[in-house]
């Protein structure tokens, strides 16, 4: 009996784990391509491109990884949001698919290079959108009268404004990769924007935690309703606290410019931990919410848990290549430290 | 005309699954010639071999990407458009799937970056390995995905409860009846199609660009490989053709063209046109007794036809039937060239021989064309089947809305035919444009050597620039 429960609940935990490394991860490159119409050089969008190049594809297999879990794990669950979601999940392939090889095309082009600029902004910009949009329909929960697949249940003013507050989140990963990976006019734009998003991303999850809180009573009564709701309190306390951070140091990386100093570099590099900070509480906050379900009120983990038999044979899987997939792609960023180079070349 | 959600459903996964695998045949098998070449060079320090591997990495390049942005897509199709498909045998597929992502996915995307980017920032010896990572987890991934997709066609070491799959042995699920047949004459196919495009192009650039060097050890490694790898392959396709019979005799039946229930003698049709409706052949042309002679090692053994399962347990043989012609057709052209190729060593005239440079320079498309063909013979060949004898397809889509389907269906089409147009337009450029020079080749060596030698010198330069 406890290994039931048990195995259902870890893979719960490592769904939740892939999403939020797909989230922090493409989350920035998604973000770099966002920003990009804000960039209006050449050099610039050499440079942007540069920054990630080499490592948007593993970023986006987290997304294959998160899917195939999905699938293996909780096959009930994958088979019905995969189908609710239809358009949005492929309105976001498409859009994934065009930003995907704009990295190839982009630097052996030249007449077409604008098409690949476009394809990169608006392709990152759609995909973003269309998680933004996902993520609104399961916090809102979905038609308890089973799942209508020909009705349009995600498309409604929440999960609208969920999708453009994903799309300022990314891009504020963005500006503040930037602001560790670039030095100069560059950085310096990307610290800018990187101060008016965060306001705008606070804002956001302002309104949608009380968006939320005012129309769904269920997740109302488990923030509110028990003596743990004190500790519960401390996640947007933290969020604050790290917000507060951010915009210090992001304002910092400005003065010191200003002035004409070395800008100090932890002041570079933690824009973007406290960012990934706030993602993480924010996506606590999330899940406090919807626990212990995969489908709002519907389909909870344990009833969509594929049998023991498969839960199992994953396990050694996970357990031994997880962790060196997490070494080799840490090492590969490792070899990738430090500014982007203009002059180095590619392959 | 009334939309029908689950034939538009089918058509969006045929053409996605066949866009998305012309793109991994080129990359299993160009990672592996890519790793050789950069093996070889380090070993000799023969400059061709590493500029043969600067000249393809490009390519590989952009058929990677193109290969890693078109399977994101399946990887959601089974859900999006199969949903009860994959409600049943999720707990199969899916862990199948998981492995392949836990052991090939991540270790193809973590070296790729090394492998593409790494030039300067590692020691030779460190980027041969992250090449060798990259082609190795493409064989990982071809092995899982063919466990995935054998499973469907001679699936084994199951049992279900309450209608939904769940697993006895994972050993019998991956390593199913047909899983070893499929899974060497998926990857012989691969490296073929690969050896093809180099073979092709290094033709080509005899011919008509200055890098003859190097266009003569292209052409010369390429035959010596595709004259081993082609009778391999028609080895393989037969003991697999063999399995066919064993498991899957409606798909075989197809294939040979066999309609009586039961045919002793049965003739190699080399050509005919089945006729589903009148349920036999018009045109036959075949040689007697041979399709008996190779499937049961008796020219008058009996074999099993189409007319032996009611008619809607029947694929649609027209395609099954051609698919099969033309992935043989070209196989056994595939061997002559190899073999007319040796012949033309031989005689020392191989370099020179303009007719058959000119041939070969045509046969760039023939392994995805034979791929291709491969893959409508064993797909369509199991229809109405999903799971061959338990589920059939049109009872597993998802309840979607046909408008919807066909509007996903149409961007589609519109986006990879667009950007299939590119991928041939970028690949043209960079054939044309050609290796970087031994010259250059020299010069960035010296980064290559001792790393961040060439960053180092690059800092020192740029505060002069400005
Ligand atoms: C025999 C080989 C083979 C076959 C039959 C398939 N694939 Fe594939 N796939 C590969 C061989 C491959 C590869 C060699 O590993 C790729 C191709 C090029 C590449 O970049 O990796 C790849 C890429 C690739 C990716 C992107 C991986 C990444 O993020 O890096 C996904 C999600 C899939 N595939 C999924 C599928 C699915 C769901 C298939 C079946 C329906 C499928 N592939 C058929
Ligand atoms: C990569 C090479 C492949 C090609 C070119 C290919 C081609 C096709 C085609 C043409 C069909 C349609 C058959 C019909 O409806 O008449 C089909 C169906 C299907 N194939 Fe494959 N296939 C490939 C690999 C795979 C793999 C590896 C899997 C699973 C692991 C798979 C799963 C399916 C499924 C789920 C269908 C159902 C849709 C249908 O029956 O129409 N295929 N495939
Ligand atoms: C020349 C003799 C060949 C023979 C006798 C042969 C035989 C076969 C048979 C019987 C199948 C169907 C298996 C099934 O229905 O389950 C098959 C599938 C296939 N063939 Fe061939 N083949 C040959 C050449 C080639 C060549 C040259 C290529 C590509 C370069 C190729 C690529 C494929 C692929 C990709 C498939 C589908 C996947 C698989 O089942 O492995 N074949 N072949």
């Amino acid at each position: 009996m406890e290994l039931q429960l048990g195995l259902p609940l870890f893979y719960f935990l490592l769904l939740g784990f892939a999403i939020l490394m797909y989230v922090l991860l493409d989350g920035f490159d998604l973000g770099i391509g966002i920003l990009y119409p804000w960039f209006n050089s050449e050099a610039e969008h050499d440079h942007l491109m540069r920054s990630v190049s080499h490592v948007w594809d593993g970023n986006e297999t987290w997304l294959v990884f998160g899917g195939v879990i999905l699938f293996g794990a909780f096959p009930a669950a994958y088979a019905s949001i995969a189908s609710l979601l239809y358009l949005p999940i492929m309105l976001m392939l498409i859009g994934l698919i065009f930003r995907g090889v704009a990295f190839e095309y982009r630097f052996k082009s030249q007449r077409s290079k604008i098409w690949w600029n476009r394809a990169f902004a608006i392709g990152s910009s759609s995909a973003a959108f269309c998680q933004g949009l996902m993520l609104g329909v399961l916090v809102q929960g979905v038609d308890s009268n089973s799942l209508q697949t020909s009705s349009l249940q995600w498309l409604t003013p929440f999960s609208l404004f969920t999708g453009l507050a994903v799309m300022a989140g990314y891009a504020l990963l963005g500006c503040t990769y930037l602001t560790m990976k670039s030095r100069g006019a560059l950085q310096q734009k990307a610290a800018r924007y990187g101060q008016r998003l965060l306001l705008f991303v606070m804002l956001a999850m302002l309104l949608v935690s009380l968006w939320t809180l005012y129309s769904q009573a269920p997740i109302r009564s488990r923030w509110f309703g028990g003596s743990y709701s004190v500790l519960l309190m401390l996640l947007p306390l933290t969020a604050v606290i790290a917000a507060r951070l951010l915009f210090r140091d992001l304002g910092r990386v400005q003065r010191q410019f200003a002035a004409a100093t070395d800008i100090n570099s932890r002041h570079e590099s933690r824009p973007f931990w406290l960012a990934a900070t706030l993602f993480l509480l924010a996506f606590a906050g999330l899940v406090v919410g919807l626990y212990p379900y995969l489908l709002p009120r519907q389909l909870s983990f344990y009833a969509a848990a594929a049998p023991d038999s498969s839960l199992a044979f994953m396990l050694p899987g996970i357990v031994i290549f997880l962790p060196l997939i997490l070494a080799y792609t840490l090492w590969g960023y490792h070899i990738f430290r430090g500014k982007v180079e203009d002059y180095e070349e590619g392959y | 005309m009334e939309l029908d959600a689950a034939l538009l459903s089918r058509l969006q996964f045929a053409f996605t699954v066949s866009f998305h695998i012309i793109f991994p045949s080129i990359t299993i098998g160009l990672a592996t010639l890519i790793a050789i070449w950069e093996g070889l060079w380090l070993k000799t320090q023969n400059p061709l071999y590493l500029q043969l591997a600067k000249f393809w990495i490009k390519p590989f390049a952009i058929t990677f990407g193109m290969g890693v942005v078109s399977g994101i897509v399946l990887s959601y199709e089974f859900g999006t458009n199969f949903s009860e498909f994959s409600r049943l045998t999720g707990a199969v597929i899916g862990p199948l799937m998981a492995y392949e992502v836990l052991t090939a996915f991540f270790l193809e995307a973590g070296f790729l970056g090394i492998m593409l980017f790494g030039w300067q920032r590692v020691g030779p010896k460190l980027h041969f390995f992250a090449t060798v990572v990259v082609a190795i987890g493409t064989w990982i991934s071809a092995f899982w995905i063919i466990a995935a997709n054998s499973w469907m066609h001679t699936p084994a070491g199951h049992i279900v409860v309450d209608g939904v799959f769940q697993v006895e042995s994972w050993w019998q699920v991956i390593f199913n009846p047909s899983m070893p047949y499929r899974f060497s004459h998926m990857l012989l196919a691969a490296f073929i199609t690969a050896t093809f495009v180099v073979l092709a192009t290094s033709a080509w650039q005899l011919r008509h660009s200055e890098h003859k060097a190097m266009a003569r050890k292209g052409l010369s490694m390429t035959l010596w490989l595709a004259l081993v790898l082609t009778p391999l392959q028609a080895f393989v396709g037969d003991l697999h053709g063999l399995n066919v019979k064993q498991h899957q005799p409606v798909k075989l039946a197809a294939m040979e063209g066999i309609w009586p229930e039961r045919e002793s003698g049965a003739p190699l049709l080399l050509f005919a046109i089945p006729d589903r409706q009148a349920e036999k052949n018009h045109f036959e042309i075949g040689i007697p007794k041979l399709a008996s002679l190779i499937l049961t090692h008796d020219a008058d053994g009996e074999l099993m036809g189409l007319k032996a399962v009611p008619a809607d347990e029947r694929p649609n043989v027209a395609v099954v039937f051609f698919s099969f012609r033309l992935m043989v057709g070209i196989g056994l052209l595939m061997i002559l060239v190899a073999v007319a190729g040796a012949y033309l060593r031989w005689r020392g005239t191989l370099y020179h021989s303009r007719g058959f440079l000119t041939l070969c320079s045509y046969l760039a498309p023939s392994g995805i064309l034979a791929v291709l063909a491969g893959w409508y013979v064993v797909e369509v060949g199991r229809q109405p089947w999903l799971v061959q004898g338990l589920v059939r397809t049109i009872d597993v889509v998802s309840p979607l809305p046909p408008e919807r389907v066909l509007l996903s269906l149409t961007l589609f089409v519109i986006t990879y035919s667009l950007l299939f147009a590119v991928y041939l337009y970028f690949m043209h450029k960079l054939i044309k444009k050609g290796p970087p020079s031994l010259e250059q080749l020299q010069q960035q060596r010296i980064g290559v050597k001792a790393a961040g030698y060439a960053v180092a010198l690059a800092k020192q330069l740029k505060p002069a620039q400005e």
